[in-house]
């Protein structure tokens, strides 16, 4: 089971590092980042931290395309090379697939997401002059998390959707809309008459809380850390997500019929 | 007990490497109204071991289909599908087998040497027995010189060969070919017959299907004709040609129906 997995996965990750995304996404956060790293409006010192806040939203959005567009390929590019048939001829299920692919897009964000945090921290901190690094590690740990449970809902989308066009961009809208308005979605539906004050709670109460992994404020403004319970409360909340999701995918890809 | 009795089967009967018994296979038709639509009736097939066995029929025949169940992507209506002997929806029926679908595009980024890697590793091989095995197949399919290079930089005829060295990573005793040759030029199509030929020499039991058919007379010790989802005919190809008195297209033509006065 492992060794699939693992020879699966090491496919994704060498897809990643031999396509253009991530550099192109690399180097415009860079590029932009440095930037505004490098002017000085009217000597206000409070320019480092608006620096990190745009680094780190650069980061996340940057982090969120990797994640979507890399794994809203990977079932449907097998399907229409029809690289999955040499495959699923071999003793590997299709559940060995799924987790399969869903690691090696985790881990390829995962390698992502250090390169990110390095570059940020040595960009804040040669202005600084101050290492942050358990926050660092914390803030990269969640975001993380996150995007498994990103990776995992757009791995179902693949194999529910068509094309992988309108997967990720489905999958990217409703990503936006959990960070953006998840929050404020029980206090909307206390506001709104019935049936859809029941509709609004059921969804704020069944939906993963994206926006609860989103600790740019504690590097922004230099927070102390979060409790590392939190952390691991947080942590088995996204794997619970994940197990889901991962689960649901292998009930609709095990029916699915291989051809397009 | 009751299902490993199932899975394994009598030893007497382990000689047939590939087994169909009273195979059928329906689908349901796009159109509710058309109601289902029967791609393999009851279809009895025995391949044994060092055999190479040519399965034939015009397309939508129901060859694909047939291989489909062979290998665990399609399950059937009612009938069973045995590889060695151990059922074919079970994952490990497929451990002493190697398949090469019709045209595949493998993952363009990799290079044949890490598309190789990647299938032996699926398979357990040992790193220095994985080492060895990657050299002799990239001689044996004539892309050593390439193996560095990404796939995305090869010839139709050299992805149809990368596609074989993958099918024969794990030293499989069965190979199921689908339609090998298609879309090679004639240098493309005869390497590819000499690479079974070598195979055949080894030992191997090939299972293949083509539209070739001066090619499958050439290489097969036996071969079925399909039509319609049904067994028309099996034989030895030389008792076939005997018995007809013509050659195996000929005979391929007669049996599906095929008559040239009414196409000109």
């Amino acid at each position: 089971m492992m060794r699939t997995v693992t020879a699966l996965a090491g496919v994704v990750i060498k897809e990643l590092y031999r396509r253009k995304d991530f550099y192109v996404l690399f180097v415009l956060t860079a590029v932009i980042t440095l930037l505004m790293a490098s002017v000085n409006f009217f000597d206000d010192t409070r320019i480092v931290r608006y620096v990190k806040e745009i680094s780190l939203l650069l980061i996340w959005v940057s982090a969120l395309v990797i994640a979507i567009a890399t794994t809203a390929r990977q079932i449907p590019a097998e399907r229409e090379n029809r690289t999955i048939f040499p495959l699923l001829a071999k003793p590997v299920t299709r559940g060995q697939v799924v987790v399969g692919k869903f690691a090696g897009c985790w881990l390829a964000c995962g390698l992502t997401l250090v390169v990110f945090y390095v570059f940020f921290a040595v960009v804040s901190g040669s202005r600084e002059s101050y290492w942050p690094v358990l926050q660092l590690l914390q803030a990269l740990w969640l975001q993380w998390v996150m995007l498994a449970i990103v990776i995992a809902m757009v791995l179902l989308g693949s194999v529910v959707f068509a094309a992988p066009s309108s997967n990720g961009t489905i999958c990217f809208i409703v990503v936006l809309g959990i960070l953006l308005m998840g929050r404020y979605l029980n206090q909307v539906a206390l506001r709104e008459p019935q049936p859809m004050s029941t509709i609004l709670s059921g969804i704020y109460f069944l939906m993963p809380h994206l926006e609860w992994f989103d600790i740019r404020d504690f590097l922004v403004y230099d927070r102390a850390l979060i409790g590392w319970g939190s952390c691991a409360l947080a942590t088995l909340y996204g794997a619970a997500y994940v197990a889901l999701l991962l689960f649901s995918t292998w009930l609709v890809f095990r029916r699915k019929p291989l051809n397009l | 007990m009751r299902r490993s009795n199932n899975i394994l089967r009598n030893v007497e009967e382990m000689d047939a490497i590939l087994e169909t018994k009273k195979l059928r296979v329906e689908f349901k038709a796009q159109a509710p109204a058309r109601g289902t639509k029967v791609a393999v009736k009851d279809l009895n097939l025995r391949v044994n071991a060092g055999e190479v066995f040519g399965f034939l029929g015009p397309n939508g025949a129901g060859k694909t289909t047939t291989m489909n169940v062979l290998l665990g992507f399609v399950n059937a209506t009612s009938g069973s599908a045995f590889l060695f002997g151990v059922d074919v929806r079970e994952p490990i029926a497929r451990q002493r087998i190697g398949y090469l679908p019709e045209l595949t595009y493998y993952y363009k980024f990799l290079t044949a040497e890490e598309l190789l890697r990647f299938y032996g590793s699926i398979f357990r091989v040992p790193r220095a027995e994985l080492d060895r095995r990657i050299d002799e197949l990239l001689k044996l399919v004539e892309l050593d010189h390439a193996r560095k290079r990404p796939i995305k930089t090869y010839s139709k005829g050299m992805q149809q060969r990368v596609g074989l060295a993958q099918a024969l990573i794990n030293n499989p005793d069965l190979l199921i070919l689908d339609e090998p040759t298609s879309g090679l030029d004639p240098i493309g199509r005869m390497k590819v017959r000499e690479i079974i030929q070598r195979l055949k020499q080894m030992g191997k039991t090939v299972f293949f299907s083509s539209h070739e058919l001066g090619e499958v007379e050439t290489v097969c010790d036996r071969v079925a004709i399909i039509h319609s989802g049904e067994l028309k005919v099996e034989g030895r190809v030389s008792d076939l040609v005997q018995k007809h008195n013509t050659n195996l297209e000929n005979i391929f033509l007669n049996i599906i129906g095929y008559q040239p006065s009414l196409a000109v």
